[in-house]
């Protein structure tokens, strides 16, 4: 090996090293994004008392059981009735929108069928308009004309499919299935369904992994409409913070200790998942 | 560019899919029955999506229209305005408090948060240890809820017992109260927003960094570049697409903010005593279900859609320009 091409490599692999600033940054950037979330779990462990201290106090206390049992014996905020509901709308709309997209994104990826284009194109159009805000009075008015307002349908149907779910199965697909593969299994005398049933999804499970953390994390956190259409008795998780924050805005330990009940499962979950979330966001953003 | 990236990556685990490939299955009558198979299942398959979408997503949209061109009263009763909801609107100081409230907290939303996750990235994209740790520091805004944010960040600009207030404090500026004026209610809230999405933007960013073969660099290295122009001559032009990607996901998000503005408010959709901070979502939420405006707040869901438009151009006119800086 030459000298020149020697040096070269070590001056390249040097280009990659994080320098002593990086790093700096990199810890900042570190400290600032989980401080309020290290905060409200502190918060949620202390007394009132503590709370608005001078300096803040930053180790967690001791306080914690003490502040569980009185956010749940708190009426007006309906706080396990929130989890509850929340656990149950959001796990429905998960199964839903994954299922529903692999189907249809199997379909634009991999069949070919008169109008796929047009459709496809149907569908990134509807990606890119807010139609949850848009479309809010006549969902609205469809709500109250099927009675719905109040009961966990009203927040569970309108979420059941949405577009990127669509197109991001779409796009796994066409490069986690051969064609090949397809092909074989039709001389093989196999239907479409059963293609899709025997040979797609197992290729798409990392995918749908992904898709179903996201769309659950989403729905967990939805917000305008429930509040819109859903009433403080029957409330998500969100409204019942909702409710506590309207109600007790001096009682930082209650709040907080709802904020962070609220926030524990998706950062559970987070953490377990982490790798693939991120290598999800990570693939999606090439292919966008 | 997206279409090299494709090619690249690893080949899927698909001997697992091949062993579960249905067996043969001899002496099945293929002609009629295989062809109506391939015909009609595509659109079977397709179909639970576009009848949900049409019910739940496209017949509110244009539904919308309709309504917004009527004085039009929950139980049904209805009255033929024509255009005059929008005329209505456009004459509106509160509408027009709404759009400039929503375009400011937007502009300062979104700039420091696409320029910090592009710095962010490239730190990122440098060699150091705990790199999985970073990468999920970064994101945990993402996961926890706008709500939880909100409620904790409101406490944190508090004006008597606040974090910020106290740290400001320290160096001799008196305490803010920050729901109170335009500015400051602005900045607080694109704080939340900046908070919560500048690492998933960093993300994006460092997956397309990744794919920039890394001869280019090795290449203008060797030519004396500096990192700063290695930064803004290689990085930054090949990531166009992606910074206009992300640019038009944050207009979307930004223009129809909502959660954050209303719990900062204490969790009322005025956005403040003279609405310093009432966004044009919030606005439309304020008419249609404390007003029972329903066709008001329709006209102005339009228009907010209009405004939405404009945004993405604009912001692509910008982004657009990178290239030509080359």
């Amino acid at each position: 090996m030459s000298a020149l091409a020697i040096r070269r490599r070590t001056k390249g692999s040097r280009l990659w090293d994080a320098g002593p600033l990086t790093r700096v940054a990199l810890l900042g950037a570190l400290v600032l994004s989980t401080f309020p979330i290290y905060w409200m779990l502190v918060i949620a462990t202390r007394t009132n008392a503590d709370a608005v201290d001078v300096p803040p106090p930053l180790l967690p206390s001791g306080n914690l059981g003490d502040n569980v049992s009185r956010l749940f014996a708190t009426e007006d905020a309906h706080f396990f009735k929130g989890l509850f509901n929340s656990l149950i709308v959001a796990s429905t709309v998960t199964v839903s929108v994954v299922a529903l997209s692999t189907l249809a994104g199997f379909a634009f990826a991999k069949l070919r069928f008169r109008g796929s284009k047009v459709l496809l194109v149907t569908v990134l159009i509807s990606m890119m308009v807010p139609l949850q805000q848009m479309g809010v009075v006549p969902l609205y008015i469809m709500m109250v004309r099927l009675g719905w307002t109040g009961q966990l349908q009203a927040v569970i149907l309108p979420f059941l499919v949405n577009g990127f779910g669509v197109f991001l199965m779409r796009q796994y697909t066409l490069q986690a299935v051969p064609d090949e593969l397809i092909e074989a299994a039709r001389v093989d005398g196999a239907s479409t369904l059963r293609i899709y049933w025997s040979v797609v999804l197992p290729a798409l499970r990392p995918a749908m992994a992904v898709l179903g953390l996201f769309t659950f994390m989403q729905n967990w956190n939805e917000f305008m409409w429930p509040l819109i259409v859903l009433n403080p008795n029957n409330p998500t998780v969100q409204l019942s913070i909702h409710a506590l924050n309207a109600a007790y805005q001096e009682d930082y330990t209650l709040l907080f200790t709802g904020t962070a009940l609220s926030v524990v499962p998706l950062i559970v979950l987070f953490i377990a998942f982490g790798r693939q979330i991120i290598g999800g966001i990570m693939e999606g953003a090439l292919k966008a | 560019m997206g279409l090299d990236v494709d090619t690249e990556r690893p080949e899927p685990p698909v001997a697992a899919a091949a062993a579960t490939a249905p067996p043969v299955q001899a002496g099945r009558p293929r002609g009629l029955l295989a062809r109506l198979d391939r015909r009609t299942t595509p659109y079977l398959l397709i179909s639970p999506y576009f009848l949900l979408f049409a019910v739940f997503g496209f017949f509110p949209l244009a539904y919308t229209l309709w309504v917004s061109l009527h004085d039009w009263e929950l139980a049904g009763d209805k009255e033929f305005l024509g255009l005059q909801n929008y005329t209505r609107l456009l004459a509106d100081e509160a509408f027009w408090n709404a759009v400039v409230n929503t375009v400011g907290m937007f502009v300062l939303a979104t700039v420091p948060q696409l320029v910090i996750a592009l710095a962010l990235a490239n730190a990122l994209n440098r060699r150091i240890r705990f790199r999985l740790l970073f990468r999920m520091g970064v994101l945990l805004p993402l996961v926890t809820s706008v709500v939880a944010v909100a409620v904790v960040f409101s406490q944190l600009y508090g004006r008597d017992f606040g974090m910020v207030n106290w740290l400001l404090g320290l160096v001799g500026v008196d305490p803010v109260f920050w729901q109170g004026e335009k500015w400051s209610s602005w900045i607080a809230i694109s704080s939340m927003v900046d908070w919560r999405w500048t690492g998933y933007n960093a993300i994006i960013y460092l997956a397309a960094m990744q794919a920039i073969p890394r001869d280019l660099y090795e290449a203008a290295a060797i030519d004396g570049a500096s990192a700063w122009r290695q930064f803004w001559k290689i990085t930054v032009p090949l990531l166009r697409p992606t910074i206009i990607f992300t640019a038009f996901i944050s207009t979307i998000g930004g223009l129809t903010l909502f959660a954050e503005p209303v719990m900062f408010g204490g969790g009322r959709v005025a956005g403040g005593t003279l609405g310093q901070f009432q966004t044009v979502t919030m606005f439309i939420v304020d008419k249609a279900f404390r007003d029972f405006e329903y066709g008001f707040a329709a006209a102005a869901a339009w228009l907010l859609f209009l405004l939405i438009l404009l945004g993405s151009m604009i912001n692509f006119f910008f982004v657009s320009r990178i290239r030509g800086t080359r």
